[in-house]
């Protein structure tokens, strides 16, 4: 199986139209990729289902805005992928 | 139906967590129709998407207890495969298709006598009530079409 962070980064060259090229483990997602809040719904809800997870956005959103965590330790591609990977081993307990 | 007042749905019939089916009646006359379109009235696709929205909303306002609002953030393979006239009674559907975190994803469907009139996928922000005024009123609409709103809630 492809990792995490291949799987999203095709999702989200599909779901927006990024170039599946520039899709770095370094791109910030909003930043680099320049995804927009309409796309990114789009984007999680195909992560969602892909990965049989529910993103928590609306909390990592509140950390960032909270000064609790940084924007790249969720938004940057590779930590991204590693936010996902935690996730689904979560969910497999 | 009140189209001018964006008040799409008339009655709920049967509502789950996961569904939501009402009826709504196409007024006889409405200025909507003098302009869509003269002498030919038609409900416009507009306003269908609107009603099939409004069913996804509601069945997510009732998932969501009331205390949360789900805003229409786009529309997907919407298809119009019927002409509306009015005085038609509509069966609206929607069905939950997937909650995530901050959003949730739904189909609407609306079919008079049996024949399919349009169908789309449907996605919502689900947000906090921006204003106190907006909860009050849409827990108002809510009890009006005949959702079961919590007593201790306002409206």
């Amino acid at each position: 199986m492809s990792s995490a962070f291949d799987r999203i980064a095709d999702i989200i060259a599909e779901t927006s139209g990024v170039d599946r090229d520039k899709i770095l483990p370094d791109s910030h997602v909003i930043k680099d990729l320049e995804i927009d809040s309409l796309d990114f719904l789009d984007i999680v809800f195909a992560i969602d289902k892909d990965f049989g997870i529910k993103v928590p956005v609306e909390q990592w959103t509140q950390e960032v805005n909270n000064g609790k965590a940084a924007a790249e330790h969720y938004f940057v591609m590779k930590n991204l992928a590693t936010r996902i990977e935690e996730l689904v081993a979560a969910k497999a307990g | 139906m009140r189209l001018e007042y964006f008040q799409m749905i008339d009655r709920v019939v049967a509502v789950t967590r996961e569904s939501l089916r009402a009826e709504a009646i196409v007024p006889k006359a409405s200025p909507v129709f003098e302009g869509h379109f003269p002498g030919h009235p038609l409900v416009p696709g507009v306003l269908l998407v609107e009603t099939m929205a409004q069913a996804g909303g509601y069945m997510l306002l009732h998932r969501q207890g009331f205390v949360r609002m789900p805003f229409l953030a786009s529309v997907k393979e919407a298809k119009f495969r019927s002409f509306v006239g009015p005085s038609t009674l509509l069966l609206v559907e929607a069905d939950l298709v997937h909650e995530g975190s901050g959003y949730a994803v739904a189909t609407g469907k609306i079919s008079a006598e049996g024949k399919r009139i349009c169908d789309a996928e449907l996605t919502y922000r689900v947000l906090d009530f921006p204003a106190p005024d907006l909860a009050t009123a849409m827990r108002t609409q809510a009890r009006r079409i005949g959702l079961a709103v919590p007593d201790d809630l306002a409206g």
